[in-house]
């Protein structure tokens, strides 16, 4: 999700960065300690109160200074492996000056108030994190430091200007005077949050910008990190489900006679549309549940298909939609023009397949509960929980852990939900853990989406009109319908083609809603994955059909956009664009501008006779703003290209009689080490603001992926995997 | 009762003999560090040594390894090669979410044990069955490249 971020918070215009409208709060902690918190400006009156209402109101205390010296950061993101754990340590750490080896971390409790700034709403996801919270941990680690230094300029009598702060420690350099930050924060906590907090300029970081080890390593390499799924209670059960396999399904009957008597099942809970085994492990639960008798209702989608649903979301082609871009009079010169350019494509459904499967931890009592799992939305998810239980929220707790993969599979809380569900007829803690053919098959999937895109060419053949009609799910409809406004336009299903870069006169994109009979959400690189796959294929196609060197054909239309003509001229250079290559192997290039940030790549594939293809080498040329952590993009970009190819090579969920077709990884291939290419990553440096990372390796992979096929082979894949019978040397021309 | 020898110690279960390795060590023993992925032997995430042998723990029925030893993640450090894989994961910035990196570990820290130069074809045939969504792969081999050059694994 770009979500026009820019826009929306008007994060461009000079003075009107988010913190600048932030409202900083100081205060003492439990034990004598200091908490320093930031609050969005339109939230800052309510913070207030609510801080002085509760003494000890931890909320938002994104950073907690103990007497003993300890470096508590609250983190307001969570952590799923794109290592923002280790980039918010690092920006409070810099403007802070403590160790990074000293920061203590803790997962933000559910409060979306306190830290879902700047949206009100406590997500992790569309690539955001640190284009939101930027400047307001370096604002908050800014003041902490600011007061720490206060209070030891007023215990010494010494100016505060003759003071610096280091390693944790204020120094009067004159005398040679130092006190721990531990022995300052009594003093400390009674100031009064600076007004006015200058940031460090980029020459005098020492953090930012420096390739610093993950915070989260060890621990995820001695089996001590703790997931969701290894919450472990006194007294706890497990539990497996069966959900009806048929979409909007319902139970009709269960007969659990023969599960009852397996050894260690203890109870079978039933819920409208799914049933549960307890017992006194997993796989007692997994054999109890297989021993179940169901009779399901199949309600409306018994008979839906795979087909359908292309036939449905084609159809929806044809109907008028919310326009989110146009220029010019795109529409009509296509429309009159017999010689017009037309290309139809398809996105399939795709699961997300983490490798943490879905589960949940749950303990009902009366009047309170609790809940432990990893979530991307915890405030929603304790909300949603709390209504399911006829709880106030506050009586819910919710213990988020490290998520084992999100990739927009655990901003829902459809798993939540149902573990409470199950959970509240059963005595003790209860561990909920999904089968990975559950997890496959009742996924939110990515949506499945079509798109149609026609240009009129010029006589040199670049062209003169860009219309772009799309038809598919409105995740944010359903996500966040406040973001849709009174145009009907969803910004993520439309992004990448509404931020399009190329000099195109003339440029339209019209998105109609067609969500389909089945959930959908959404899938790591979100709208520009599907939009910019089929826009940077279309434009190689356009690049064929006028003679000329795909990568000449994009740079003569990027001649007022330095930042993407750098990007694909790098990618190029180091790809040895232009050298020849073995029969049946291609080289493709594609552009991706998204999320703030500029992407080039340049894919190497050789095809085998019988179509299989290899992806042999990826190069990749990054051009995100400001880096926080030039090895963790890097990480993202080497990983989010792998994720981008496995939906390249394999990524498709099928629908038959309203269930999906695919169960495990046997049916739903992953990439895997012997598959996966060299892949080459080089950052452009930048001083522009931070860019989001975390999905454009993903969104820009498809289309240079496709263009390389279709230089190996001659064949353009308009629907994506790429099947082996599409491709091999026998295969007709499509 | 299974008694099972994990990590150098004996323990006894009360669980039939058909529970798989996984899910005794999971929700038995409260050894989590060994992860479930799939549940058919198909991505590594639950990886263990069983006397040496990188083994699938979620399709080992306990019956099948009774007098034998069981190495998981949790102990994998008090071998010389598992110490350098770990080391190894460490310096070359491996994770991302970390989810099937106890497999990956335990996969990479048995091809250490017996092939002291791996190459990259011997890296694809001990790995492949280890599955990463997060698409860690190119430091995964670059990290089981730096474990081989540790003292740990060279001069053992």
């Amino acid at each position: 999700m770009t979500m026009g971020l820019r826009d929306m918070l008007d994060l461009s215009a000079p003075g009107a960065s988010p913190s600048r409208r932030g409202f900083l709060k100081v205060s003492g902690a439990v034990g004598g300690g200091l908490m320093v918190g930031w609050w969005p400006l339109a939230d800052a009156a309510d913070a207030a109160a609510a801080s002085a209402a509760r003494p000890g109101y931890e909320a938002n205390a994104f950073i907690t200074i103990g007497a003993d010296d300890s470096v508590t950061l609250t983190m307001a993101k969570v952590e799923m492996g794109q290592g923002i754990y280790t980039a918010l340590a690092t920006l409070m750490a810099e403007e802070l000056e403590v160790d990074m080896n000293r920061v203590v971390l803790r997962a933000a409790p559910p409060d979306a108030k306190a830290y879902g700034a700047p949206f009100g709403d406590q997500f992790t996801g569309g690539s955001l994190s640190i284009r939101t919270m930027w400047e307001p941990m370096r604002q908050t680690g800014a003041a902490t430091r600011m007061v720490l230094v206060q209070a030891a300029a007023d215990g010494w009598k010494v100016p505060v200007a003759a003071c610096h702060a280091e390693h944790g420690e204020v120094v009067h350099a004159a005398s040679g005077r130092r006190i721990r930050y531990g022995q300052l924060v009594a003093a400390a906590s009674r100031l009064p949050a600076p007004q006015k907090v200058a940031l460090k300029p980029a020459s005098a970081f020492k953090l930012i910008g420096k390739p610093l080890k993950r915070l989260d390593t060890q621990a995820k390499t001695n089996g001590t990190a703790r997931f969701g799924i290894d919450a472990v209670l006194p007294g706890m059960l497990f539990a497996s489900v069966a959900a009806s396999p048929v979409f909007g399904g319902r139970l009709q009957s269960v007969n659990d006679a023969k599960a009852l008597a397996l050894p260690g099942v203890r109870q079978v809970v039933k819920l409208p549309n799914a049933v549960a085994v307890v017992a006194d492990n997993t796989w007692y639960a997994r054999q109890g549940v297989a021993a179940l008798e169901i009779v399901w209702d199949e309600g409306a989608n018994a008979a839906l298909t795979t087909a359908a649903m292309q036939a449905t979301v084609s159809a929806a082609l044809l109907r008028p939609g919310a326009v989110a871009r146009n220029q010019g009079d795109a529409q009509k010169m296509v429309d009159a023009d017999p010689k017009k350019v037309e290309a139809t494509y398809f996105n399939p459904l795709l699961a997300h397949a983490p490798m943490e499967p879905m589960n949940c931890t749950v303990h009902v009592r009366a009047d309170s509960a609790d809940i432990w799992v990893g979530t991307q939305v915890p405030a929603r998810a304790r909300d949603a929980a709390a209504k399911i239980l006829g709880l106030a929220p506050e009586k819910v707790t919710l213990h988020n852990h490290l998520l084992g993969g999100g990739f927009g599979r655990r901003l829902e809380h459809d798993y939540i939900d149902q573990a409470v569900a199950i959970a509240r007829q059963v005595p003790v803690p209860l561990k909920v853990t999904w089968t990975r053919e559950e997890d496959i098959q009742h996924d939110i999937f990515r949506g499945m989406y079509a798109h149609k895109v026609s240009a009129t060419l010029d006589t040199q053949g670049f062209p003169l009109a860009l219309v772009h009609k799309l038809s598919g799910p409105s995740t944010l409809a359903t996500f966040a319908p406040g973001w849709i406004k009174a145009d009907q336009v969803d910004i993520d299903a439309v992004d990448g083609s509404v931020g399009y870069p190329y000099e195109i006169a003339n440029m339209r994109t019209e998105h109609t809603r067609e969500d389909g009979a089945i959930p959908t959400g959404f899938w790591r690189g979100v709208g520009p994955t599907r939009n910019l796959l089929v826009l940077e294929s279309f434009m190689d196609e356009l690049a064929f059909k006028a003679g000329k060197d795909p990568l000449a054909y994009r740079l003569a239309m990027l001649s007022k956009n330095p930042r993407a003509t750098k990007v694909l001229k790098t990618a190029a250079e180091r790809a040895g664009w232009g050298a020849p290559l073995p029969a049946r192997s291609g080289r493709g290039i594609a552009l991706m501008f998204a999320w703030d940030t500029y992407l080039a790549q340049v894919v190497d594939v050789a095809v085998d006779d019988d179509g299989t293809v290899k992806v042999q080498r990826v190069v990749c040329v990054v051009d995100c703003g400001t880096v926080v952590n030039p090895d963790t993009v890097a990480a993202q970009i080497q990983g989010g290209i792998n994720f981008g190819l496995t939906a390249a090579l394999y990524g498709e969920i099928t629908i038959d009689k309203g269930r999906a077709v695919q169960s495990n990884f046997h049916d739903y291939p992953m990439l895997r080490m012997n598959e996966a290419p060299r892949i080459d990553v080089e950052i452009v440096p930048s001083t522009e603001p931070p860019g989001g990372i975390g999905e454009p390796g993903t969104a820009g992979v498809g289309a240079a992926f496709v263009n390389a096929v279709f230089a190996a082979t001659g064949k353009r894949l308009y629907s994506l995997p790429a099947k082996p019978e599409q491709l091999a040397k026998a295969a007709k021309a499509v | 009762m299974v008694k099972l020898e994990i990590n150098g110690r004996m323990q006894d279960f009360d669980v039939t003999d058909d529970v798989p390795l996984l899910w005794v060590l999971r929700d038995v023993a409260h050894m989590t560090g060994t992860k479930f992925g799939c549940g058919m032997a198909l991505c590594g995430a639950c990886t263990v040594h069983v006397d040496g042998e990188a083994t699938r723990s979620c399709v080992l029925p306990v019956s099948a390894v009774v007098g034998r030893k069981i190495t998981t993640i949790e102990g994998v450090s008090a071998t010389p090669a598992g110490r350098a894989t770990q080391a190894a994961w460490i310096a070359s910035e491996v994770v991302q979410c970390g989810y099937c990196q106890s497999g990956q570990i335990m996969s990479a820290a048995a091809l250490l044990a017996k092939n002291k130069n791996p190459s990259d074809a011997d890296i694809d045939g001990a790995m492949a069955g280890n599955i990463c969504r997060c698409g860690t792969y190119p430091r995964i081999r670059a990290a089981i490249k730096v474990a081989a050059q540790s003292p740990l694994v060279k001069g053992a």
